[in-house]
């Protein structure tokens, strides 16, 4: 089996698996990084949201031998301490009702604000859109990714 | 204050004991709470220590620790119902730190999710239980001061006499491990109340936006492997023979085993009730080192299957519901006076048939279960919303005693009844049993929709008659599959305001597996009903919220113990709903839909709005009021309103499983439209303040939702959606064909 060098959360590591074998399973069952979840396997859902290079994608359709020299960060990276704008406002609004597809959840949304920190509410349906909530947690969803986005603008004015 | 009324006896109830190493334990049972309408057990003086479920544990430092006996499945009980028990102990809310119980036959008894009863039936054994370990630790600090403890105080775990002296319960704890449970305890006055009412957030939210294993797919033990099961394809189809050499020179495969015997000869002689899905054919399952390897190899199995049963279509399916409609074979539920003599003097009858779809539950976390079966344990770990019936049936189907068994609760990632069914507990268990290791059987999402414990489709048939303006018989026909309605559910409005009144029901097996579904049965009566009252009052030339209040007024002041809802109470949430929503006072441009409907305890009115965008329908709001009793925990109560309308709103828009030959048309989301984003509503919550002991919300704001929008979709295109999903009939919704695949 090939060997695939990736870095996850900053973190070298050395992967010996199949080549189309998914990044969320190499996540979950060989780095042992289950806050990535699964969810369909066809990129459907997006439970399985994670970042490449700061850009949301669905790992359970990404090959570990399409991905190179680029940077993974997950959920269980993308703060020290858990404190990252996204996740204190998903905290403030206690958004979560089973919590399954939270972590997919927030990883969309973080990608997203970094990329436009001034939403507009169509502008987060959108972008939220692409991540089923089962429970239907959709309004809090919402809420706080607005939140977040207020947040960080006004400690930045 | 209020005087605690446990049925039995206390002593039993609640038993006590100091821990190694300070604090006390207190154990307490919670079968009353967990179960709906179950009996406690005769003699309850035969339970000891050990059959005890739930417990509370204090420190030496004060920090209590409440085990939280219920599954969570996203309902958010893991919350409540601690909450209860800390009111009354009188602790911070802070200092409390809720676990999820562990079910083992060392401390075993009825847990179940389901039904929206958890903190329907939890409120006074949690509160008495809370009361009496704060009572016990008041008895200790005035034992050791000398003094009458009706002179001492408590508050936030700090206990003061009359001199204003004061201690910890930590201080105490070691002495009260050793007193008596006391006899009497009182209850805090609702205004008292300094947790119940206030918003707690979900108490694993740290873990959950942090990424933390906490659901039964991130479990994992050394030397663990993985198992992918292969199922027929269609319901009726048995496993012929199968070739695997393919799959077993794939990388990482252990061995590819056939199951399906054991958990057969468990379920033999069962109808539907705790089905097994694909029950009566042998399933290959193929082990492998890790998830990928399991679920690619799967796929190399070459599988032949030959016809058991008939392959069932839907459209078989929807001629044999419109014959049992058509037929003379029902059951009556309901009888009130006559019915038959009231439509042949009839000024005017409507009659209207209502068809439903099967629906799959989707829980965002696919069936998976983790197995250890060896000769001295058996340990079981996962999401099940009955452990208590899993850890029974696995003893039971590999012959072994339930003391071997040691099954672990983990957090769900979704329910909605289809955790219920421990089909995927079976299954692990039995394949850890021929393969002699720790195994995790994953469903893949395929398997999870095509392997289902479906909601049935269901068609009713409603007939009204009217004479001098008043309706004077209601004739509710059910045709379902595989079972039909059950319990009070004949007796729920109109039963009582309608002198001639009868519920007839039908049913006719299929193979197909079905089971419950959030809000079983009324999620979709709740639709039938509450179209056919819109309906009938345009027939009638009433105002149709008018009909259903002037309805109520019928029931008002009954004898008949059957009636659970309170006339009063669901004429208040429809009285409020009209308020808040503005109905009759939106601008031209908003198309309002009403329905209103008790079920699960609770009442609950909702008025949907509808705007027309771009030449097609769009329901841009639903105003929600509930009545449930106390809220013990808003912020959680609304995340539930709130929910349970759009998931109503989803399914009643898009939610659609057909079946050809057997097998369903979808199977991934990408051929099944769950509700996303940019279709929510907007909800707008009430919920009316009481006294009265709360009811759940798991359930009861989904199924008016449905009938809301069709009413609302009435009043905007002129159309009667008499069918669900609405998207399916878009010549009614004057939208294109191109627009429903979305």
């Amino acid at each position: 089996m090939p060997t695939y060098k990736i870095t996850v959360n900053g973190k070298p590591q050395s992967i010996d698996v199949a080549s189309d074998t998914p990044l969320l399973w190499v996540l979950r069952d060989h780095l042992n990084l289950v806050g990535t979840k699964f969810g369909c396997g066809i990129a459907q859902c997006g439970a399985c949201t994670v970042h490449i290079d700061g850009n949301a994608v669905r790992s359970c359709s990404l090959p570990i031998s399409s991905i190179e020299e680029k940077e993974i960060t997950t959920i269980e990276g993308l703060s020290e301490n858990g404190d990252h704008p996204v996740q204190l406002a998903w905290k403030e609004v206690d958004v979560p009702q089973c919590g399954y597809c939270q972590a997919g959840q927030i990883m969309t949304a973080t990608a997203f604000l970094s990329r436009n920190p001034n939403p507009d509410e169509m502008e987060i349906k959108s972008a939220m859109h692409g991540n089923i909530c089962r429970c239907a947690a959709y309004t809090r969803i919402h809420k706080a990714v607005a939140l977040a986005a207020s947040k960080s603008s006004s400690s930045k004015s | 204050m209020s005087t605690s009324k446990i049925a039995f006896n206390r002593r039993d109830f609640i038993r006590t004991s100091s821990l190694v190493g300070g604090g006390i334990l207190i154990g307490f049972n919670l079968f009353t709470a967990c179960k709906p309408k179950i009996k406690p057990p005769v003699d309850i003086s035969k339970l000891n220590f050990n059959d005890f479920n739930a417990f509370i544990k204090i420190a030496d430092n004060g920090m209590v620790t409440i085990f939280a006996p219920n599954p969570e499945i996203g309902q958010g009980v893991k919350t409540a119902m601690p909450m209860l028990i800390a009111e009354e102990l009188d602790v911070a809310w802070k200092n409390v730190y809720v676990q999820q119980g562990i079910l083992d036959t060392e401390n075993y008894t009825r847990q179940l999710a389901g039904g929206s009863q958890s903190i329907r039936l939890g409120w006074e054994p949690l509160r008495h239980t809370g009361a009496t370990a704060r009572q016990m630790l008041v008895n200790a600090a005035a034992a050791r001061w000398g003094v009458d403890p009706s002179t001492c105080t408590t508050s936030e775990g700090v206990i003061t006499n009359g001199k204003g002296e004061t201690l910890g319960y930590g201080d105490v704890v070691r002495d009260a491990s050793f007193l008596e449970v006391p006899e009497k305890v009182t209850l805090k006055n609702h205004k008292d109340f300094k947790i119940i009412g206030t918003d707690a957030p979900n108490v694993d939210l740290d873990k959950i936006v942090t990424g933390k294993p906490l659901f039964g797919l991130d479990y994992k033990v050394d030397g663990m492997v993985y198992a992918a099961v292969v199922r027929p394809p269609a319901f009726g189809q048995k496993l012929a023979s199968f070739d695997d050499t393919e799959a077993r020179a794939m990388p990482g495969v252990i061995d590819v085993i056939t199951i399906g015997e054991k958990a057969r000869a468990l379920t033999s002689g069962e109808s539907n009730n705790w089905t097994v899905a694909l029950a009566n054919s042998d399933k290959v399952v193929v082990i492998a080192k890790t998830t990928w390897e399991a679920m690619k190899a799967k796929e190399a199995i070459k599988a032949n299957w030959i016809e058991e049963t008939p392959l069932e279509s839907t459209e078989y399916q929807d001629q044999q519901l419109l014959g049992l409609l058509d037929g003379n074979k029902f059951e009556t539920l309901r009888k009130d006076g006559d019915i038959n003599s009231a439509f042949s003097q009839a000024d005017m009858i409507l009659e209207r048939t209502y068809e439903s779809p099967f629906l799959p539950h989707n829980c965002m976390e696919p069936m998976n279960y983790f197995a250890n079966v060896t000769s001295e344990k058996i340990h079981l770990v996962g999401p099940v919303q009955t452990p208590e019936f899993a850890a029974t049936a696995v003893a039971g189907m590999l012959g072994r005693d339930v003391k071997d068994v040691h099954l672990e609760m983990t957090r769900m990632g979704g329910g909605f009844g289809r955790r219920l069914y421990g089909d995927f507990v079976y299954e692990a268990a039995e394949i850890s049993n021929v393969i002699k290791k720790p195994v995790k059987l994953i469903y893949t999402r395929e398997d999870d929709m095509t392997a289902g414990t479906y909601r049935p489709a269901i068609k009713y048939r409603i007939k009204a008659a009217v004479k001098d303006g008043e309706v004077t018989a209601y004739h509710l026909k059910e045709a379902a599959i595989n079972g039909n309605m059950y319990g009070l559910i004949p007796n729920f409005f109109p039963a009582g305001a309608i002198a001639n009144y009868q519920v007839d029901v039908a049913n006719y097996k299929s193979n197909i597996t079905t089971g419950a579904w959030r809000a079983p049965y009324t999620n979709f009566l709740a639709f039938a009903e509450q179209s056919f009252f819109d309906e009938l009052a345009e027939t009638m030339e009433v105002d149709p919220i008018q009909l259903r209040i002037d309805l109520l007024q019928n029931v008002k002041g009954t004898t008949d113990e059957r009636i659970e809802y309170s006339p009063e109470r669901l004429e208040n949430v429809i009285n409020v709903a009209v308020e808040k929503s503005g109905w009759g006072r939106k601008g031209a441009g908003t198309y309002q839909g009403f329905a209103a409907y008790y079920c699960h305890n609770s009442h609950v009115a909702e008025v949907a709005d509808v705007e027309i965008e771009n030449g097609i329908p769009v329901v841009k709001k639903v105003t929600c009021v509930v009545d449930c009793g106390v809220v013990v925990n808003p912020l959680g109560a609304i995340n539930q309103i709130e929910g349970g309308v759009i998931d109503g709103v989803g399914h009643a828009m898009y939610g659609d499983l057909e079946f050809s030959d057997g097998i369903p048309n979808s199977n991934n989301y990408d051929s099944y439209r769950l509700i996303r984003m940019r279709e929510v509503p907007v909800v707008e919550t009430h919920m009316i303040e009481s006294d009265i002991a709360p009811t759940g919300l798991g359930e009861p704001t989904l199924p008016p939702a449905g009938a809301a929008v069709a009413n609302a979709l009435k009043a905007a295109t002129g159309n009667r959606f008499t069918a669900q999903p609405f998207l399916k009939f878009p010549e009614l919704m004057n939208v294109s064909e191109k627009t429903i695949k979305g």
